[in-house]
């Protein structure tokens, strides 16, 4: 093998796969191991209303803040690409701001702007429309998490795409509109997925800035996250693992679909 | 129809960055200054936050360390040589990026907790990592342990073997190899992963929440303090404390923007 000629190999490795062991590896063994109870437990654990509202809570605003963003975040990524104008430097360094903002101020903030006392809530509450403590709150602070997932991840691509393509198609006689949807659009497709699929594996797990602004009364506003939490203090560990497992499995599949997007995206 | 739809775009571009990222961060400011400069000065020198300001240096001077050494080793050998289940350990490096933060703080209350693994033993030997520091910092390490072997990885990939090829076969030692050759050319990759990393350690929230046990006085990070403050209804000193924060986040925001123009020359 041609590569081993540099040194340092098995150092690095082992020293790699010791740490991940003990960080990362090991506990999340001892989570699955936790689960000590037989399947019919696990199943009434799984089945519990709360736990389902809960679930179903967390995939919908999961999503729906997801899907917006990858549309959003589309048009925003064009913006930043492809048009020069003044603050867009600005804006450029910006979109990394909830990378860079702690989850906790974030949801302070947006709890701030969106309570019917809030800047924002309280006009809205004036048309009696309540947006904080609401699943709409959540899906509001979802949004502001997982944006710099779709932006980031379509970024580069989009610069990168070869405009002699777009224009081949211009000259052709495409419409503006046919040369989106059949030239531009199908090569950024992989990236979108890709954005799409990290900013909800991102924001199905989000705890901190959710807790906030979503009032969490059990049934209506409890995130996944938070019942577990909720398990914990009460020391039901045994309840906490299996649906920490639960989201684990769900976490895993997110990896496996965003690894085979960004395969599919290289070879694109 | 050009530059209508431009300005359409451009409009629309400002107006949900505006409402998303600027407004939330203007409220901040806001609050924390609306009891007056006086309060925010009393809010951010409070014992309490001093305190919470100690035990959030305390965590990154150990995370940030770990998890550079872990980048820089691990890159090496996921960079520089092709081995079998290769890509396997890259998706297990992934892994913390895409787990709850609840999660990755209560896997270590399993492990180390009373009723875990190693509780009983750790209750012998007299020695607490549960609602105590190193609970605080390993589940700090957890959820930042991607973030510099991440950058890490593609740069060194990108600039192959060959400079370090022709360092050995002139005679350089493997170390010698490394500072002077490897470390050089990913020092840009480097330094965003760190602050990537910093800015996540000073940051997360519920995987400390978890392990903290929210002692006050001895187990608050700067995001638990302020959560604690905003519970108790005291939100203008909560929005003070976090005003840091956000502060911090600016810094980073321009610190990155700089390192990037850098490496883009």
């Amino acid at each position: 093998m041609k590569s081993r000629i540099l040194p340092g190999f098995r150092l690095s490795l082992t020293y790699t796969l010791i740490y991940l062991g003990l960080i990362v590896i090991i506990p999340l063994i001892a989570l699955l191991a936790n689960i000590t109870i037989n399947i019919s437990a696990i199943i009434e654990i799984v089945s519990d209303e709360r736990l389902v509202s809960a679930l179903f809570l967390s995939l919908r605003t999961a999503f729906i803040s997801s899907f917006i963003n990858a549309i959003c975040g589309l048009a925003i990524t064009w913006t930043l690409v492809r048009y020069k104008f003044p603050g867009r430097q600005v804006l450029d360094a910006m979109i990394d701001l909830p990378f860079a903002l702690p989850t906790a101020v974030a949801g302070i903030a947006f709890t701030a702007l969106y309570a019917p006392n809030g800047w924002i809530g309280s006009f809205f509450s004036s048309i009696d429309i309540k947006i904080a403590f609401t699943e709409v709150g959540i899906i509001l602070v979802l949004i502001f998490i997982g944006l710099p997932f779709v932006i980031r991840t379509l970024q580069p691509v989009l610069q990168d795409l070869d405009k002699s393509l777009e224009e081949a198609a211009y000259s052709l006689g495409a419409s503006k509109f046919q040369t989106f949807f059949r030239i531009i659009f199908p090569s950024l497709l992989p990236a979108l997925l890709t954005g799409f699929a990290l900013s909800f594996a991102r924001t199905l797990g989000e705890y901190g800035s959710v807790i906030f602004i979503a009032g969490n009364i059990p049934n209506k506003t409890e995130i996944v996250p938070l019942l577990i939490m909720t398990k914990l203090e009460q020391f039901d560990y045994i309840g906490a693992s299996v649906i920490g497992a639960m989201m684990l499995v769900i976490s895993f599949i997110m990896l496996l679909i965003i690894n085979s997007l960004q395969s599919w995206a290289g070879k694109k | 129809m050009r530059n209508l739809n431009k300005i359409i775009l451009i409009l629309f571009s400002v107006l949900f960055l505006g409402l998303f990222l600027l407004c939330p961060l203007a409220i901040i400011f806001h609050e924390s200054f609306s009891k007056g400069i006086e309060f925010y000065f009393k809010s951010i020198s409070d014992p309490g936050a001093l305190q919470a300001v100690e035990l959030t240096l305390i965590t990154v001077l150990i995370a940030i360390p770990a998890n550079l050494i872990f980048g820089l080793m691990s890159s090496w050998a996921i960079a520089k040589f092709k081995f079998k289940g290769r890509n396997l350990l890259i998706t297990l490096i992934d892994l913390p990026f895409s787990i709850s933060p609840v999660i990755s703080g209560m896997i270590y209350v399993l492990l180390f907790g009373l009723q875990g693994w190693f509780g009983p033993w750790l209750i012998a030997n007299d020695f607490q990592i549960i609602f105590a520091v190193p609970g605080i910092v390993l589940a700090t390490m957890f959820v930042t342990f991607p973030f510099v072997a991440r950058e890490l990885i593609p740069i060194m990939e990108e600039q192959g073997n060959d400079q370090e090829m022709a360092a050995l076969s002139l005679g350089a030692s493997g170390w010698q190899t490394f500072w002077r050759i490897t470390l050089p050319r990913a020092k840009w990759g480097l330094l965003y992963g760190v602050i990537l990393c910093n800015a996540r350690a000073m940051g997360e929230f519920g995987a400390v929440s978890v392990v903290s046990g929210h002692i006050r006085g001895k187990t608050n990070t700067l995001p638990l303090y302020i959560e604690i403050l905003y519970n108790e209804y005291n939100y203008v000193a909560a929005f003070s404390v976090a005003s840091l924060l956000a502060l911090l986040a600016l810094i980073t925001l321009i610190i990155k923007h700089l390192v990037e123009k850098k490496r883009c020359q």
